[in-house]
């Protein structure tokens, strides 16, 4: 890959080490999802990344690449561990089918594959199922554990996941809600913040709600990234760093808006500033560019959040700093050394 | 400079293909090229207008000057783009109100402008005629080809709602292979048409350098490489 800006000098992980380190730093919370939300996940990780193997070895071949090096680097696998992740674990199997397929084929290979993608692959798959089929990506979010009726087994979750429209509609809802923050902006329309708080999906305390330790765990997955220098710190703190100053600022009162806390930890906002922000490729490149397009993407975040019809907003926000990523690069570059300050 | 017919046909309709080779008129065959019929029947506006156009400005070649041809194109286009209107009005009124804005859009598609100012001004009238039936043709198939894709992947029919253009017998002639099909908003909405006539556009590009391949594969006739001189070289 060839930065556009210094430093040009290559590290010492491959690119294969890269991907294991950081699909290794997102298993604790992969771990907790499923803990707190059923085996939908699993099946949503096994059919994503089948599907991008497949998909990769397929394009590779077309393009006369050499198909084992190339699956070998394991990039294909991360970008549809990370959209598995990102998907509802109860969705329909063709969910994670299509938005890989979307990823890997469309937004990876037609730019001309791993280091020429100026989009987020797992982010343009997750992008193309939420405008694709709204329903089923805001519906089908798993019940935090503690608050299922009864217990689930892995083989329900495999058949509300396989069997489509034939499956009994009532196992669907007794394992399926929308997320918390899709909860909360809609209610509280019609409550106040005492009530809100008053229901079993917000007052069951911290052991069972399920989502704030998903986001703990993966806010380690991240700081384990930072020690092991495979991110930097810009991206990560400029992105939570934006999103909670403007929650502060305009979600002051929880009677009107979403409060802070459960805008970082109540949807994929850790998700999305350690693993999905920090992507190289399509990331802005020096330091101060990063803190450019962290800020960028937190801002948006929120304001799709709050005034936009989508309950989350991480993939949207994402895509748009992507496409800004070459101007940023092009106004923050680096002081080269010797040069005079202007 | 008048190209035979044979020539003609094939640059309408593949090697100069307005809307895959020469890129233009996007506007309406991203907008509404969402059902085969609503694509159908924008190419057939567009057909008819363009025919026309090229008639008219074809016969008009000598009497137009250069300074002011652009502006007299445009006026032919828009009055055959009024007439079209008019008779879709009549005729198809339930289509015309979907197409809306379209129709009116077709003065402004720069396939036929650029058809009439490219090659009719320059041309007698019958190979004009014939430019604008294979341009329009090339267009419409390609149009319509966009719009059963995009409703195939997008709403899960291939022929819905074909009576808005043929009357009631066409209300049977809708196909749905599966029951039940999922919407894919992606296909239905303006980021699919790209995506599709981008695909289309490199499925005629990987036709067209694996017809090159082949010849430059074929083997050359043993003997054919000397050139033989059978006449009497004085």
């Amino acid at each position: 890959m060839l930065t556009p800006s210094s430093p040009h000098a290559v590290g010492n992980q491959s690119v294969q080490q890269v991907m294991f380190s950081v699909w290794a730093a997102t298993l604790p919370g992969f771990a907790a999802l499923i803990w707190f939300f059923g085996w939908g996940y699993l099946i949503n990780a096994v059919l994503a990344v089948a599907t991008a193997l497949v998909a990769e070895a397929i394009i590779l071949r077309l393009r006369r690449r050499p198909v084992w090096f190339f699956l070998g680097d394991g990039s294909a696998l991360l970008t549809a561990w990370l959209l598995a992740l990102a998907l509802p674990p109860l969705a329909p199997w063709w969910i994670p089918v299509i938005g890989t397929l979307a990823a890997i084929v469309f937004a990876k290979h037609l730019y001309g594959g791993l280091g020429n993608n100026p989009f987020n692959p797992a982010m343009v798959g997750y992008a193309v199922l939420l405008i694709s089929f709204p329903v089923e990506m805001t519906t089908r979010w798993g019940i935090p554990a503690a608050l299922a009726t009864e217990a689930h087994s892995l083989l329900d979750s495999a058949r509300v996941i396989f069997a489509g429209l034939r499956v009994d509609p009532a196992l669907v809802d007794g394992m399926t809600m929308a997320t918390p923050l899709d909860v909360y902006k809609n209610d509280i329309a019609t409550l106040d913040a005492a009530e809100l708080r008053a229901e079993p999906l917000f007052s069951a305390g911290w052991r069972v709600y399920g989502w704030e330790w998903v986001s703990g765990l993966y806010l380690l997955g991240g700081l384990y990234l930072l020690w092991r220098r495979i991110i930097t710190w810009h991206i990560p703190v400029a992105v939570l760093g934006s999103l909670t100053l403007l929650a502060l600022l305009f979600s002051w009162n929880p009677d009107l808006r979403v409060p802070v806390d459960l805008h970082l930890l109540g949807g994929a906002t850790m998700l999305g500033a350690f693993f999905i922000a920090t992507d190289p490729v399509s990331a802005a490149t020096s330091n101060r560019g990063k803190l450019v397009f962290g800020a960028g993407i937190g801002i948006l975040i929120y304001v799709i959040r709050t005034w936009g019809n989508y309950p989350d907003a991480v993939a949207f926000a994402v895509l748009l700093m992507n496409f800004a990523a070459p101007l940023i690069d092009h106004y923050t570059r680096p002081r080269v050394y010797g040069e005079g300050r202007s | 400079m008048t190209d035979n017919a044979g020539t003609i046909t094939r640059n309408g309709l593949w090697t100069n293909n307005p809307a895959l080779v020469q890129l233009l008129g996007l506007c309406p065959l991203l907008a509404v090229s969402g059902t085969v019929v609503n694509a159908l029947g924008l190419s057939v506006a567009t057909l008819a207008v363009l025919m026309g156009s090229n008639l008219a400005v074809s016969l008009l070649r000598h009497y137009v000057s250069d300074a002011v041809r652009l502006p007299a194109f445009v006026m032919i286009i828009a009055a055959l783009v009024t007439c079209a209107e008019m008779l879709m009005r009549a005729f198809t009124y339930e289509l015309y109100q979907i197409l809306g804005i379209f129709i009116p859009l077709i003065v402004t598609n720069c396939a036929i402008l650029g058809r009439a100012d490219g090659f009719a001004r320059k041309n007698p009238p019958l190979p004009a005629l014939l430019d604008g039936l294979m341009m329009g043709l090339g267009f419409g198939a390609v149009l319509v080809l966009l719009g059963a894709i995009r409703e195939l992947i997008g709403q899960g029919t291939l022929f819905a709602n074909m009576h808005l253009l043929f009357g009631d017998v066409a209300r049977g002639w809708v196909w749905t292979p599966i029951d039940n099909y999922p919407n894919f908003l992606f296909a239905v909405l303006p980021p699919g048409a790209f995506v599709v006539t981008g695909l289309l556009i490199a499925l005629k590009n990987a036709i067209d350098s694996g017809a090159e391949a082949r010849r430059a594969r074929a083997p050359i006739e043993r003997g054919s490489k000397r050139v033989r001189v059978t006449g009497k070289i004085t």
